[in-house]
């Protein structure tokens, strides 16, 4: 009993180092002073300044914008290349997921300046364009790590099943593949919306001036003291999200274990 | 699905690739070895030798080995207690160490400042207590601390999968064999979970290594890792030969740990999913 | 019989408030191939945990030798166990996984080489040292398993469905091979699986269990032939379970027609139920049986054709080397030492507890 106890409080110990920090920011969103360090009371109107606070909204709608789009596109790209991928032979795959793997792998200082070096030798002007497209190519690498394994367990007879039955490929792969995989598609595509979303690094080398994602709004910020809107802004996103992946999990359960 | 027009269906991922990851990396090994008149130098990558570049080098090196160590030794255990509690938790497990990234990365580094701070929350509670004050804000304590909560998730997710995967009864059929705990433990389920191991290593050190914005957040302005060296190359000094020169010098560690993993994780069996 | 080896004494074991185990009594005795047979969720594999000590009974105790064992963790048992599907250390190549168990005794490094050539040499796996387990089929994984558990000399081999995984072929094979091991070892094997044929043609004794209790302990022969309840008849092989009321001794009456039988001891007009194996109703001419049916079913099954006959309102299956044509009018007789009168249960409960002391 002891043992399960000293378990218990090792793994609430993880959570509090984890956690702390986010709860901590979730104070500042409702301390009444500007600056971090002192507690000036309780109070709402950094919620409500936020909603008038353009720059930070611009950089909020940039943040999203770049996100869903990017993880969209890594999706479609990353799905079909699975697709192809899997009726590969042994080395030629071996290739295509080295290569997949190196964003990952690489740092991402790394990846983030070898962009830039692209896009300024292709003379391409630096803004959304640029960031989008540096999402796209780090985002794919995760719906093909979450897509893949599901494409492996894949029966290839279903398919040949329904080709058999009269249905043509495209409509074989969307009515008997694709339900299959979509665990794996949709676990990818949150995969990269959440990478895509926390991402530093590469926004801050394939960014132009005048253009801000939250991340890049925050990094400038951190000289002058960041904005307490900029908390309340990350409380209702946390939350937010908090609140969906409760409903999730309220909401009744496929049968058979889904692995994100 | 063997048809092999369905390879061609992998060619706007192949085109996509070889331009923004291929090409790209290119354009960095060409920048690290040339000069500004375009002729080749291995300057730009000896640079790294100066005793500046070398004392960056060597501090992020010491930081991220150490961090990578911390995480490690906090990382294992948690992953077994978590790997022999309820087995349908697989997911929800996964959600809480994926959830702290939806608050951004910056903000959640920088509120270690405000709990790290002479008179922050720490020291309040250690004060409470009795206990004397930590005071590692602005010291490479504070840089390792940032690392250590930044990429801890990347070390317990791949060991938890790892021990996962473990069929109970090699356990036990260890200790049938007269195994004691301590040797079952150092016999089987820690050789059967380097391949978790060996990604989470990986998973750890490598963006500890290049991280310019931990030591920046928590560092003060006082030391420099090397990643912190490059980004000042590229975004203020504008040498971007000696920039990619030093990211050259990075991917050299990268790759001799690639190449480790490589070896020690054949099948490719940890991961982070 | 040899002397008695382990005593499992009243023994319980619940999982989330559900019994798994109720009260079980069993002795197993030195050199005996012992097999607790039953479905899955019977208890035979809770049973054979708590003997490998990797579950602790609730209540009862665990004798070993006169020893009282309950408690004894895992490695300093006197028994190993070959798990389901196999276990073995991937990580180790497969002399490393027989020396395990030696190495962890800090046995010379000579002993272990000759060990591990002479358990390659039972499982006839000479020459396999050096290979990884990943690269042997599953008969052979199968072997090096039991290998690396008898090279620690254990006095009881407990064996967790170690043929599950295999195909028929090789599941054959490897029964003829269990029963030479065990011959040449001269220790105890105790057996779990749910298959009543290799149940019956492996064990000395066989314990057919169900919902937490032992309904039969006996001989393969007697539990096949003298059931002694609907459960075990049912489980073991195909049979007849007839509904029949015992008029006196050495008289039934099953659907309405007196059969003469056996038994004795069952008093007047009781309930009782009638097994019936498929092999032992005789088929003849209408006017020769004791019933008479019609043949429903034909089915040539190679060794026998396997027919059903409704008589009475019953569907009775046949096993029989003649054949009768769907349609046939037929008589059905059966030898009285071919009838096997059991008491009925009085409730559910009671069926599953069955008549266990």
């Amino acid at each position: 009993m002891i043992k399960t106890t000293a378990k218990k409080i090792y793994i609430v110990l993880i959570f509090i180092f984890l956690y702390a920090p986010i709860a901590t920011l979730m104070v500042f969103s409702f301390n009444k002073s500007r600056t971090r360090a002192k507690w000036g009371g309780f109070t709402f109107q950094w919620y409500l300044s936020l909603l008038g606070n353009r720059e930070i909204m611009q950089a909020l709608w940039n943040t999203l914008f770049i996100a869903l789009v990017s993880s969209l596109s890594a999706v479609v790209i990353g799905t079909v290349a699975c697709i192809a991928i899997n009726n590969m032979n042994k080395r030629r795959r071996a290739v295509i997921l080295g290569i997949t793997n190196i964003p990952m792998l690489n740092a991402d200082i790394v990846t983030g300046i070898s962009l830039m070096l692209l896009f300024i030798s292709l003379g391409f002007k630096f803004g959304l364009g640029t960031i989008l497209l540096s999402h796209i190519t780090f985002n794919i690498p995760y719906v093909i790590l979450c897509v893949m394994p599901r494409m492996k367990q894949l029966n290839p007879s279903t398919y040949e099943a329904a080709l058999d039955l009269g249905a043509s490929p495209v409509l074989a792969f969307f009515k008997v593949v694709f339900p299959d995989i979509l665990p794996g598609v949709l676990s990818g595509f949150l995969m990269a919306f959440t990478m895509s979303l926390d991402d530093f690094i590469i926004t801050h080398f394939t960014k132009g001036a005048g253009v801000d994602t939250l991340s890049t709004k925050i990094y400038t910020e951190v000289k002058k003291g960041i904005k307490p809107e900029m908390y309340a802004l990350s409380t209702i996103i946390f939350v937010t999200v908090l609140l969906l992946l409760f409903l999730v999990n309220k909401a009744p359960k496929e049968k058979n274990e889904r692995r994100i | 699905m063997k048809n092999s027009r369905l390879k061609l269906l992998s060619s706007p991922y192949i085109v996509w690739a070889v331009i923004f990851i291929i090409v790209p990396l290119g354009m960095v090994f060409y920048y690290g070895l040339t000069d500004k008149t375009g002729a080749f130098t291995l300057e730009n990558v000896m640079a790294v030798m100066s005793e500046e570049h070398a004392k960056a080098l060597w501090i992020s090196l010491g930081l991220s080995l150490l961090s990578t160590a911390v995480c490690f030794f906090l990382a294992y255990p948690l992953a077994m207690i978590l790997a022999h509690m309820n087995v349908n938790q697989h997911s929800f497990i996964v959600l809480i160490f994926i959830l702290p990234m939806w608050m951004n990365f910056l903000l959640r580094t920088l509120a270690w400042q405000t709990l790290l701070e002479k008179t922050g929350a720490i020291n309040n509670l250690l004060s409470f207590f009795h206990l004397p004050p930590l005071n590692i804000i602005n010291t490479p304590y504070a840089i390792v601390l940032g690392m250590v909560y930044n990429f801890l998730p990347f070390m317990v997710l791949p060991i938890y999968n790892a021990l996962v995967k473990i069929d109970p009864n090699v356990v036990n059929a260890a200790k049938d064999l007269g195994a004691n705990p301590i040797q079952t433990f150092f016999k089987i389920t820690l050789p059967l979970s380097i391949p978790g191991i060996i990604s989470g290593i990986t998973m750890v050190f490598i963006p500890a290594l290049t991280t310019f914005v931990i030591s920046k957040l928590l560092g003060g302005s006082k030391i420099l890792l090397i990643g912190n060296v490059i980004e000042e190359e590229f975004t203020q000094a504008g040498n971007w030969h000696l920039g990619s020169g030093l990211s050259i010098v990075l991917m050299i560690f990268i790759l001799i740990n690639m190449a480790a993993s490589a070896i020690f994780d054949k099948d490719g069996e940890g991961g982070l999913l | 019989m040899n002397k008695e080896l382990i005593n499992l004494v009243d023994i319980s074991k619940a999982f989330d408030g559900e019994t798994v185990l109720d009260e079980l009594n069993l002795n197993i005795h030195e050199n005996e191939f012992l097999t607790l047979l039953g479905p899955s969720g019977c208890g035979k594999t809770t049973t054979l945990r708590i003997l490998g000590g990797f579950a602790t009974p609730d209540k009862g105790s665990v004798i070993f030798d006169g020893k009282d064992i309950t408690n004894l963790p895992p490695n300093k048992r006197q028994l190993n166990t070959v798990f389901q599907k196999y276990a073995l250390f991937s990580h180790m190549n497969i002399a490393e996984n027989i020396a395990f168990g030696l190495k962890i005794k800090n046995k010379p490094k000579t002993y272990i080489d000759d060990k591990i050539k002479y358990a390659l040499k039972l499982v006839n796996l000479e020459g396999f040292e050096k290979r990884m387990p990943d690269s042997l089929s599953g008969g052979q994984q199968q072997r090096i398993a039991i290998a690396r558990a008898i090279v620690n000399e254990p006095k009881v081999l407990l064996l967790d469905e170690p043929l599950g995984a295999l195909d028929l072929k090789l599941r054959q094979d490897m029964q003829y091979e269990l029963i030479r091991l065990k011959n040449e070892l001269g220790i105890t094997f105790i057996y779990v699986t749910h298959d009543q044929e290799e149940a019956l043609t492996m064990s000395d004794t066989i314990v057919v269990m169900n919902q937490g209790y032992i309904q039969q302990i006996g001989t393969p022969e007697t539990i096949y032939n003298e059931p002694e309840n609907a459960f075990v008849a049912d489980f073991i092989g195909d049979s007849n379970i007839i509904d029949a009321i015992m008029l006196e001794d050495r008289l039934v009456s099953i659907l309405d027609t007196r059969f003469h039988c056996v038994d004795t001891g069952f008093g007047r007009n009781q309930p009782v139920d009638v097994v019936i194996r498929p092999e032992d109703v005789e088929l003849t001419a209408p006017e020769d049986g004791i019933l008479k049916g019609t043949v429903t079913h034909l089915i040539f099954k190679g060794v026998h054709y396997e027919m059903e006959v409704t008589a009475n309102g019953f569907e009775w299956l046949v096993h029989s080397t003649g054949m009768f044509p769907v349609g046939t009018e037929v008589g059905i007789k059966v030898d009285p030492f071919n009838i096997q009168i059991m008491n009925k249960p009085a409730s559910e409960d009671e069926e599953a507890a069955g008549i266990e002391e």
